[in-house]
């Protein structure tokens, strides 16, 4: 235990006196940046891509979209996010030309990635409404789009809301992986103490538990969320 | 009121109405009986076009409404729909419900109006001949009124009036299914489409909405009811369809085709369900 303490010691040294702590700020922000965007990205995307899908098919909507979208969703989910940002930056970038920072391009393939996600979550949200909802508000003469708004919808928000809370939670989580390209987050400010201090044990068990805070207040307000959407199921 | 011609409606290769012809005259009665998979959803289905027919024609005031280029949802306004399985719209309280399509509808066409007469207007200002402008004879307010009170009205009626704020999820099958025939009278329908309205209540609750069914038959309402309770069609209809793979075999006024049936198929249908 003696040694516990001295390892404690010398990573509040670092953390603290050294300045190590603006290094995790620093990091801590990048993770929640790169976690905020890319879902605000891939909910941009996951929703165009889910009009495309759920649309019925008599609207005339170019066939070939409907392939676009299968093939992207496919791709961003038939491979490792690991993966992608390495060839978002060692490939892509490099071949067509631009020279973008290691941040901006995590935040493009999160969104990009969590985009093919959403897109499936907010589908199947949709789907999971009864479709006598959909036919009843036809059946009263309101149109495809005004019944969608009005009753589809906000009934499948239900069941996405809470979803795209879990998204949120993953997305967090993989940052993590993010120093494969070079961008400053949770883990390299960590492994920077540990390096300067000689020792790893302290620093990334803090790491583990900053995450761990994060995703408990995250869940938790995910499950506030759920509950107040609930609340026309309940009986009363 | 309603003229059906040749229609006919295949999903995929499967053919499930082969060519109905029929009318369906203003204060009329009428009920489809036939065994399942006769096509008999089916037909009254195609009746507002909640399934698009295959070919053939829905003659509804004098618009075909089997033609892709009409704007289904004008003529649906005045045809009711209620559901064998309610869908009630489970995110809006019983009186949101009922108000939904007017209040939309209402505020949807004053807006239009307002926006036509804005270019009318403007066009009055250059020309000599001046175009009359759209009448508007009520505000949004008063549309939102008039919604809710013609909505408490008919719930008055049913006896639910203190079930307007509460939650589809909350009620029992038989007043989930009379609030659906009234949130469909609130539109002011031309003519009702029942889709078997009793087959997914407890048979405790049956009567009360069969109940309602028949005062508004009494009180002159068009309707059309596929149903599975052949004493309620005797005793309200003025005529039977009866239909088997996707055909009409037989029509006839009640006493005749449960007394007196003449194709095989309607007496073997009879012998087994009465």
């Amino acid at each position: 235990m003696g040694s516990f303490s001295k390892k404690l010691e010398r990573f509040w040294e670092v953390f603290y006196e050294y300045n190590g702590y603006q290094r995790v700020l620093t990091g801590l922000r990048n993770t929640v940046y790169i976690a905020v965007l890319g879902l605000v990205i891939g909910i941009i995307i996951g929703t165009l891509i889910a009009i495309v899908e759920v649309l019925p098919k008599y609207k005339r909507l170019p066939r070939i979209l409907n392939g676009i979208c299968r093939s992207y969703v496919g791709l961003f989910r038939g491979t490792p996010i690991v993966v992608q940002l390495l060839v978002a930056y060692y490939v892509v970038l490099p071949l067509i030309g631009v020279n973008l920072p290691s941040l901006q391009v995590c935040v493009i393939v999160f969104g990009l990635n969590s985009g093919a996600y959403v897109s499936e979550i907010m589908r199947s949200g949709i789907m999971s409404v009864d479709p006598g909802q959909l036919e009843a508000a036809r059946a009263v003469g309101l149109s495809y789009r005004v019944s969608m708004m009005k009753v589809v919808i906000p009934q499948a928000v239900k069941n996405i809301l809470p979803t795209l809370g879990n998204e949120f939670i993953v997305l967090i989580k993989e940052t993590s992986v993010v120093s494969f390209v070079g961008a400053a987050d949770l883990y390299v400010a960590f492994s920077y103490i540990g390096t300067n201090s000689y020792e790893f044990m302290v620093p990334y068990l803090v790491m583990a538990l900053i995450y761990l805070v994060m995703v408990m207040a995250i869940a938790f307000l995910v499950r506030m969320m759920e509950r107040s959407l609930r609340k026309s199921d309940r009986r009363n | 009121m309603i003229d059906v011609i040749d229609l006919k409606k295949s999903f995929g290769s499967l053919e499930v109405l082969r060519g109905i012809t029929t009318t369906i005259k203003e204060g009329e009665k009428v009920a489809i009986i036939g065994p399942s998979g006769s096509g008999k959803s089916t037909f009254l289905r195609c009746l507002n076009c909640l399934e698009d027919p295959t070919s053939g024609s829905i003659i509804f005031e004098g618009v075909d409404i089997a033609d892709m280029k009409v704007d289904i949802n004008i003529h649906r306004r005045h045809m009711g729909m209620v559901f064998q399985q309610f869908n009630l719209f489970n995110n809006k309280t019983v009186l949101g419900n009922i108000t939904l399509a007017p209040v939309y509808l209402g505020i949807h066409d004053l807006r239009v109006k307002q926006f036509k007469n804005f270019f009318i207007r403007i066009k009055n200002l250059f020309s000599r001949k001046k175009t009359p402008l759209y009448e508007i004879t009520k505000t949004r307010r008063q549309i939102i009124d008039e919604a809710n009170e013609n909505a408490m009205r008919l719930l008055k009626r049913i006896g639910l009036e203190d079930k307007a704020d509460a939650y589809p999820s909350t009620l029992s099958g038989g007043q989930k299914q009379r609030i659906a025939i009234i949130r469909s009278l609130a539109m002011n329908p031309k003519v009702m489409l029942f889709d078997e309205p009793t087959s997914a209540l407890d048979p405790e609750m049956v009567k009360e909405v069969l109940d309602l069914i028949k005062q508004l038959a009494d009180e002159g309402m068009t309707m059309v009811i596929v149903t599975h309770e052949m004493g309620f069609a005797r005793e309200v209809a003025t005529r039977v369809l009866f239909m088997d793979e996707g055909r009409i075999v037989e029509e006839n006024t009640p006493q005749e085709l449960f007394t007196n049936p003449q194709h095989p198929r309607t007496k073997e249908f009879l012998s087994k369900v009465l």
